[in-house]
């Protein structure tokens, strides 16, 4: 009999989670264990609006504390999982306390890339990820007047866009040749380079980092071809990797996160996983993925919830992600790999156009910018495996679900 | 602060208090409402916080944007009341508003 379930990790995935266990009748204890001694909250507003100041930071929090209450999902906040014990079902915290589990869910997210370069230890060098790294880059912008941005991801150039409006100078170096070139066609990256030089950020490409100078804090960021560009604050926005050391050091297999398949289960009969921290078959699209979005967060969570209750569902999604720069919103669905055709629908110049991707005439990925309809009617032909026209799909005078 | 109902999926009526300033999806979601998902917390990105809205509050709740119209247009089972919570403000004189959630969410 499952008394105890124990979800490590306080983000997307662990919330989801515990609240799933509940809704679908799950009666005994489900404890939260969450790092950050924070009510579980959004991610995605801390490079936009709550750093912006527009969204203050208790509009964060995914529910109010009642929710929880309510619902008996005890939460251990500010608490670090340290070891995990599969053989014992155990889970140890910092500070000793040990959660003894029946089924164990691992939630651990992804946490940013460091800088290894000399240097990269001066005070002024930021990253991304949780509310205190952005309430401490607040406090350091306002001091501050020339941002350096390190990663022209989407992190990068949202933190860019966010800063300029705030006023600061701002300088984006990017290692490729162009801005977001892991995740969206060259024609997309011309246009979000120009949006933001448009709006006077300095944009760096071919930029390769190889030091950061300055006495007590950082002041100037050196490039391989000799370039000098001086900083108040740097941001670097270069990737995440997965969390997955407590799994690791517990024998489970990983690589590029936890290893789990479609029931997000792990090698130990009681223990799962979701989120940012898994690599997990995709069925749709034929391959092992590890995906940083937190739509499969969600669904991740929900599904590996749902089998913690031994219901023997699969995961299998499309998945789906947004950035929001200045007033252009990039709308992505699907993966855009292995592609054999790329389709641009529409005219950038119109600030509204789609990039469609064909891989054996099925429609597998679509970038849209500023154009919802494309995103929308894109998940639902990915997920049906729809087979498209590609000259029907270049007339963008006929809505992307006729392209057929 | 005005007092708005949710009709969830499963004809529940939950009655909400909800401040003026934040959005109907926020309201839902801060107080647990069935249905609404919000996965892209209010960046007009995934439209899961669709609702039907009563047809004598659709004027008072002001027109849609583009964007919200086109998340719309392909939502599961949109209707001419369609909204997304989180494009959605609430403000003091509505009072005594009422929403349905829609069995499913998203884009199938």
């Amino acid at each position: 009999m499952i008394s105890t379930i124990v979800i490590v990790g306080g983000g997307q995935a662990g919330a989801q989670a515990a609240d799933t266990l509940r809704r679908e009748g799950f009666a005994g204890r489900v404890l939260l264990v969450c790092e950050e001694p924070l009510l579980p909250y959004q991610r995605p507003p801390l490079s936009k609006k709550y750093l912006s100041g527009e969204l203050a930071a208790d509009r964060l929090p995914f529910r109010h504390r009642p929710f929880y209450d309510e619902h008996r999902i005890e939460l251990k906040l500010g608490a670090r999982a340290v070891s995990l014990d599969p053989r014992a079902r155990r889970v140890e915290l910092a500070g000793g306390e040990a959660l003894a589990y029946d089924r164990l869910l691992l939630c651990l997210g992804a946490a940013a890339r460091r800088l290894t370069c000399p240097g990269a230890e001066l005070a002024g060098v930021h990253y991304l990820r949780s509310l205190a790294d952005v309430t401490a880059i607040q406090a350091a912008i306002k001091a501050a007047r020339r941002v350096v941005i390190i990663g022209g991801g989407y992190i990068g150039l949202e933190t860019a866009a966010t800063c300029r409006q705030m006023g600061c100078e701002v300088t984006v170096l990017e290692l490729a040749d162009r801005v977001l070139n892991r995740v969206a066609a060259p024609v997309v990256s011309q246009f979000f380079e120009h949006e933001h030089r448009a709006k006077g950020i300095e944009i760096n490409c071919n930029a390769r980092v190889i030091r950061l100078e300055g006495s007590d804090s950082v002041q100037r960021v050196m490039c391989a071809d000799g370039s000098e560009i001086r900083a108040d604050v740097v941001i670097v926005g270069v990737g995440a990797a997965a969390n997955s050391a407590l799994a690791s050091e517990a024998g489970l297999a990983c690589e590029n996160g936890i290893i789990v398949d479609e029931y997000c289960r792990t090698q130990d009969e009681a223990i799962f996983a979701a989120g940012d921290c898994t690599n997990h078959p995709s069925p749709r699209f034929g391959r092992r993925v590890r995906i940083e979005s937190v739509d499969n967060a969600f669904e991740q969570a929900k599904t590996a919830a749902l089998n913690l209750l031994d219901r023997n569902v699969t995961h299998d999604r499309v998945p789906w992600f947004w950035s929001d720069q200045f007033d252009c919103k990039l709308l992505i669905a699907g993966l855009a790999q292995d592609f054999d055709q790329q389709i641009l629908r529409g005219d950038p110049a119109s600030r509204s156009f789609s990039v469609c991707y064909l891989k054996g005439g099925e429609l597998i990925a679509v970038e849209a910018i500023n154009h919802s309809k494309d995103y929308m009617a894109a998940r639902k032909l990915i997920a049906e495996r729809t087979h498209m026209c590609p000259a029907k799909i270049s007339d963008a005078t006929l809505p992307l679900k006729e392209a057929v | 602060m005005p007092r708005i109902t949710f009709i969830e999926p499963d004809g529940f009526r939950r009655v909400i208090n909800a401040p003026v300033g934040i959005t109907l999806m926020e309201a839902a979601m801060q107080n647990g409402v069935q249905g609404i998902l919000a996965l892209c917390g209010g960046a007009c990105a995934c439209a899961t916080c669709h609702v039907y809205v009563d047809a004598a509050w659709l004027p008072s709740l002001g027109d849609k944007e583009e964007m919200e119209e086109g998340m719309l247009e392909c939502a599961w089972e949109p209707g001419e009341n369609s909204r997304l919570g989180c494009q959605v403000h609430i403000t003091s004189d509505m009072d005594g508003l009422e929403v349905t959630v829609p069995q499913r969410q998203g884009a199938i």
